[in-house]
């Protein structure tokens, strides 16, 4: 019944400043898919909202002098897909965000929230982990720059500081022979929660894998950067052997709940075998035939 | 039966409700609202079973803005003694289901309702509310709960001599199943389990009601019969009939679950003693932990046939869930377990158990879907015992005319078979099959219904044409209404409007569940509609003076007979309503009756899964869904209620369950984790329809609402198991179920 405040800076340093202010009342809004339902639930009861859309830095998409992209925290799905060249460049991390609810909530819901949120089961979050995506952050003492899977603390949690915002995600350039792929497990085909996401992010020389990063979601308090799949992988023409102890390095990794939305025994055993899958179609797009 | 030329009936009439719905112009009960209107909340109980020591609502009433409480003393009591029904509905349990009484049964039982000023500080005032609780130990699943040392729910109800859980049996029997079993060749017993499943509504319950300071009260809420809410509100609160008038708003869907009510009679004492009209809506929420749905259940069934493939005996033993209070659809699961078939000795069993859950509420084809899903899962078993195709064994034992059933009637036409010979003809029975693919086949019944319906058909002046029945309308009677009206008059479909009065308006209509509503309106219209005619004809002869007799109704047009009747040239309806007021007066009639000589439905599904045998996931490829309709006065509507009980079929098969914690909360309570299917998650659903008209039937119509959700558990099952080898005895198929029976853990 208490008043809510709403505010649409057109500047970061007004968002950050009024964001720190607040001290724990105020709440960032992106798309709000996440922040609405959660008000309406009433498990967030924030006495200001700042709704970071009004700035521009926060909803574009820049391509980088050196080919790779930048990102701004609050572009929504539907955005990130019309881009003419995003998709083809990172398929796996569209297709990942993609993913997240429907056409209506596609209208909405950023990446930038997505990984904010906390939660171990977002969909992107495995994807810009295997992409190896570095977050830039603004706080009350300026910007920083720490990788994605250095962002979730725990369900719910983020290591962001009090005051600080999450501004864009910087992709590497791509090079030549490389792929990723998003795949996640859902009972239904659309509109559910990821009991396990893999994302996979591989290059590929002569057949050879020359590089490659795994993310892991909805297995562990938080998404996963798996090293050791990613380990399995490099070097290895993706014969049977190295697919077969990247999978098990995953099934390792997983220290999964058993919960309403999967057991325990089935989300261990799932996380292998979307890894086989995504690591599959990443290799596709790589060019390896 | 009428002559009828079928220009209208079979029609793929517009439906009259399309464009509001599709605009956001519907008004469903929720968008009512009046002047000075107040908000009720319900406090709920926070356990599983407990009893109720004290309710203090001393600070709830401090809070400013609150304006009402009502707690259990506030609506009549019902001894546990007595028996009060209301159709199949005890109002024991019912008005303890509204508002718990000596103990609350169900994590989300209502306690106590507030009414205040605002939504918020209604909901506010009921965590004012003080509740002493002195919690009982609870059981929540129908394996515990009739176990010898269960926890029970109610002292009154014994079985055996016993306090038990088990608060009802039903048994049918027909022959004499031992020595059946004596002769088969074959027999194969196996024993299933489902869980409870909820109807799904998009609609929440919600109601406005308005009680004026002479006693007179005003209800428009969202059911399946206004006069349901009218009879039950007045039984709970003590109000006579008279003094209520309910009003239906358009249904947001309903399945059987808003056949009964959980809000109006609350809303209605908060009304009373607020002086204000209180509006009512439940969360989704509230609607899974509170509402009903069908029962959980665990059944045995045992089939014998002989090596040609005869069935010489049945037996299904079935338990099911009844929520906290008894009344779980016993007589649906015996009913229709072996409906179809033509078996010399049938034995079913139905026990009907209580546990700390939601009362349940009746959901499409109450039991019936139960019943078949274990016996069409053992007569795949039955014909792959035998080497026969599973629908030539079906279609060997088919009930046919004639047939004694074991639930008693001895069947007149029906077109069971015509729907297992068109499976068998189909293209879809034939077609090639991938890997990891499967098919399955099943059959079954539904009782369909008739009962009381009352109907008024208006000529207004200007030559068009009202009809008001009393059935909200949820599955397309409306539009199916309008087909016969305009047929029977000959007029065109847009000219007939057709409404659902309200309790004061139109007679009293039973609610629509049972698949009745068309079989029932569409004979109360016919009826009326005659009588129209009759009295269009009349009118026609008055001006033409001649003899009433010698006037025809032809083409929407009064004639003269015959050449001796004289030259004139016809009136059409409109010409006839000009004059309605030189010639006698208004034109319009109504019949109401309490309509009988409804027939069963049957129907045969066959279902291609495929399951990722890695991941667990069974998707439906392709379904075919084969009905006898009797007559489908509007195929699209017919087609629609096919598609859905296939669609809720899988649902069930595959996917939706209730999930309880250890303290018997439900674990699930909302769309994202009780998952029914989405429309990408079904395949087309082909729907072929069979007319084989129900003879006591102007139109030959049959209820066509609810056999649409028999097959599909067993259908589903048998084409899983001949997609992997193995039998799934357990619903739901879920992902991680699959796998741990393909790993064999
Ligand atoms: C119907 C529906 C379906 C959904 N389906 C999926 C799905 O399939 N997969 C999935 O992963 N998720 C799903 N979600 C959840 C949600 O849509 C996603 O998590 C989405 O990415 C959130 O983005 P947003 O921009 O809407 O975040 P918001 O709701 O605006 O924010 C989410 C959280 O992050 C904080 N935040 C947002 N931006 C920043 C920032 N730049 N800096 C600091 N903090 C910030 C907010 O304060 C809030 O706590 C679904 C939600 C709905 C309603």
């Amino acid at each position: 019944m208490t008043d809510i405040r709403y505010l649409a800076p057109r500047t970061l340093e007004e968002a950050v400043g009024a964001f720190a202010a607040a001290a724990g009342a105020a709440r960032i809004l992106a798309g709000g898919t996440d922040l609405l339902v959660q008000m309406r639930a009433g498990s967030a009861r924030p006495g200001m909202i700042i709704d970071i859309k009004q700035i521009s830095e926060m909803t574009s998409i820049e391509e980088t002098a050196d080919g790779g992209f930048r990102i701004g925290a609050a572009v929504s799905g539907a955005v990130m897909a019309e881009h003419p060249r995003f998709g083809q460049v990172w398929p796996g991390v569209l297709e990942a965000v993609n993913l997240i609810g429907s056409t209506q909530v596609q209208g909405r819901a950023s990446a930038g929230g997505n990984l904010c949120n906390g939660s171990p089961a977002g969909d992107s979050v495995p994807a810009m982990i295997a992409a190896g995506a570095v977050v830039t952050i603004q706080g009350p003492n300026g910007r920083r720059q720490i990788p994605v899977e250095a962002v979730p603390a725990g369900p719910g949690r983020t290591t962001l500081t009090p005051g600080e915002i999450l501004v864009s995600f910087t992709l590497p350039p791509r090079p030549k022979g490389s792929g990723d792929a998003y795949l996640r497990m859902i009972p239904r085909t659309e509109m559910d929660i990821a009991v396990v996401g893999v994302g996979v992010s591989l290059t590929l020389e002569n057949g050879t894998v020359t590089a490659a990063r795994v993310g892991l979601g909805a297995v562990a308090p938080t998404v996963l950067l798996v090293a050791g799949a990613a380990n399995a992988l490099i070097g290895s023409k993706l014969d049977d052997a190295a697919v077969e102890a990247a999978a098990a390095a995953c099934r390792a990794a997983c220290r999964p709940i058993d919960d309403k939305r999967g057991t325990i025994v089935y989300r261990i055993k799932v996380a292998g075998v979307l890894l086989k899958r995504a690591t599959a179609i990443a290799a596709d797009r790589a060019g390896k035939v | 039966m009428n002559v009828i030329n079928n220009k209208w009936i079979g029609s793929r009439t517009i439906r009259p409700d399309g464009a509001d719905k599709v605009t956001g112009r519907a008004s469903y009960s929720s968008d009512t609202n009046m002047p000075g209107m107040i908000w009720g909340k319900v406090l709920r109980s926070p356990h599983a079973h407990a009893r109720i020591v004290s309710v203090d609502t001393s600070k709830a009433e401090a809070l400013p803005g609150v304006k009402a409480v009502v707690t259990s003393k506030d609506l009549v009591e019902f001894p546990l003694d007595t028996a009060v029904m209301l159709g199949i509905q005890d109002m024991r349990w019912m008005s303890r289901n509204v508002m718990a009484r000596e103990k609350a049964l169900f994590h989300g039982h209502p306690i106590a309702a507030i009414a205040a000023t605002t939504e918020a500080i209604a909901a506010e005032a009921c965590r004012l509310i003080v509740v002493e609780y002195e919690i009982l130990p609870h059981v929540i699943e129908l394996e515990e709960a009739i176990k010898p040392d269960a926890p029970i729910l109610h002292d009154f109800i014994q079985f055996d001599g016993k306090p038990s859980n088990i608060a009802g049996k039903l048994e049918h029997k027909l022959g004499d199943v031992d020595a059946g079993f004596a002769g088969a060749d074959v027999i194969i017993e196996r024993s299933f389990k489902t869980r409870p499943v909820h109807q799904g509504y998009l609609e929440p319950h919600s109601c406005l009601v308005s009680v004026s300071s002479d006693g007179k009260a005003v209800i428009w809420s969202s059911s399946q019969g206004q006069f349901m809410v009218r009879a039950m509100t007045g039984l709970l609160t003590g109000l006579p009939q008279s003094d209520i008038r309910a009003i239906p708003a358009e249904i947001g869907g309903g399945f059987g679950g808003k056949t009964i009510v959980y809000l109006e009679p609350v809303a209605l004492i908060l009304a009373k003693k607020s002086g204000r009209p209180v509006k009512m809506v439940m969360t989704r929420e509230e609607v899974f932990r509170a509402s009903g749905p069908t029962s959980g259940s665990m059944s045995t069934v045992k089939i014998g046939a002989t090596k040609d493939g005869k069935i010489v005996a049945g037996q299904g033993i079935y338990y099911l869930q009844a929520g906290a209070l008894p009344g779980s659809p016993i007589r649906g699961a015996a009913g229709c377990a072996f409906a179809p078939y033509d078996i010399p000795n049938v034995q079913t069993v139905g026990f009907d158990v209580v546990s700390n859950r939601s009362k349940v509420a009746a959901y499409r084809a109450p039991g019936a879907p139960i019943g078949a899903y274990a016996v069409e899962c053992v007569l795949d078993e039955i014909a792959e015992a035998l080497k026969m195709d599973p629908l030539e064994l079906r279609l060997k034992n088919a009930a046919k005319q004639g047939t004694k059933a074991a639930h008693g009637p001895v069947y007149p036409v029906i077109g069971f078979v015509d729907t297992i010979e068109a499976a068998l003809a189909h293209p879809h029975y034939k077609a090639p099959l991938g890997k990891h693919q499967g098919r399955g086949v099943a059959s079954g019944f539904w009782f369909n219904a008739g009962g009381e319906s009352s109907a008024q058909v208006n000529v207004t002046e200007d030559g068009n044409v009202v009809v008001t029945t009393g059935h909200p309308d949820v599955g397309g009677s409306r539009a199916a209404i309008a087909n016969v009206t305009a047929e029977l008059l000959g007029i065109d479909h847009k000219k007939v409007s057709v409404l659902i009065g309200d309790t004061a308006t139109i007679g009293y209509s039973n609610l629509t569940g049972g698949s009745r509503v068309l079989f029932a309106s569409a004979m109360v219209v016919t009826q009326s509609a005659d009588k129209v005619i009759t009295t269009l004809k009349e009118r026609a002869a008055k001006i033409w003076k001649i003899d009433p007799e010698a006037v025809t109704w032809e083409d929407g047009e009064a004639r003269p007979a015959g050449a001796n009747a004289g030259q004139f040239p016809p009136m059409t309806l409109a010409q006839i309503a000009a004059k309605a007021s030189e010639t006698g007066g208004p034109i319009g009639a109504g019949v109401q009756l309490n309509t009988q000589g409804a027939e069963g439905g049957f129907a045969t599904h066959i279902c291609d899964v495929e399951v990722d045998l890695d991941l667990g996931i069974v998707r439906v490829l392709r379904y075919t869904s084969f009905q006898d309709v009797g007559r489908a006065v509007h195929p699209a509507y017919v087609e629609g209620q096919m598609q859905g009980g296939a669609a809720q079929g899988i649902g069930w098969a595959l996917s939706e369950e209730y999930l309880y914690d250890k303290n018997g909360k439900m674990d699930n309570a909302s769309f994202l984790d009780y998952r029914m299917p989405v429309c990408s998650d079904l395949p087309m659903l082909d729907t072929v329809m069979i007319e084989v008209p129900n003879p006591k039937h102007p139109q030959g119509v049959r209820g066509v609402g609810e056999v649409p959700l028999v097959p599909p558990l067993a259908a589903i099952s048998n084409a899983v198991y001949h997609a992997l080898g193995k039998r799934f005895y357990s619903l739901p198929m879920s992902p991680p179920r699959v796998l741990e029976v393909l790993d064999g853990v």
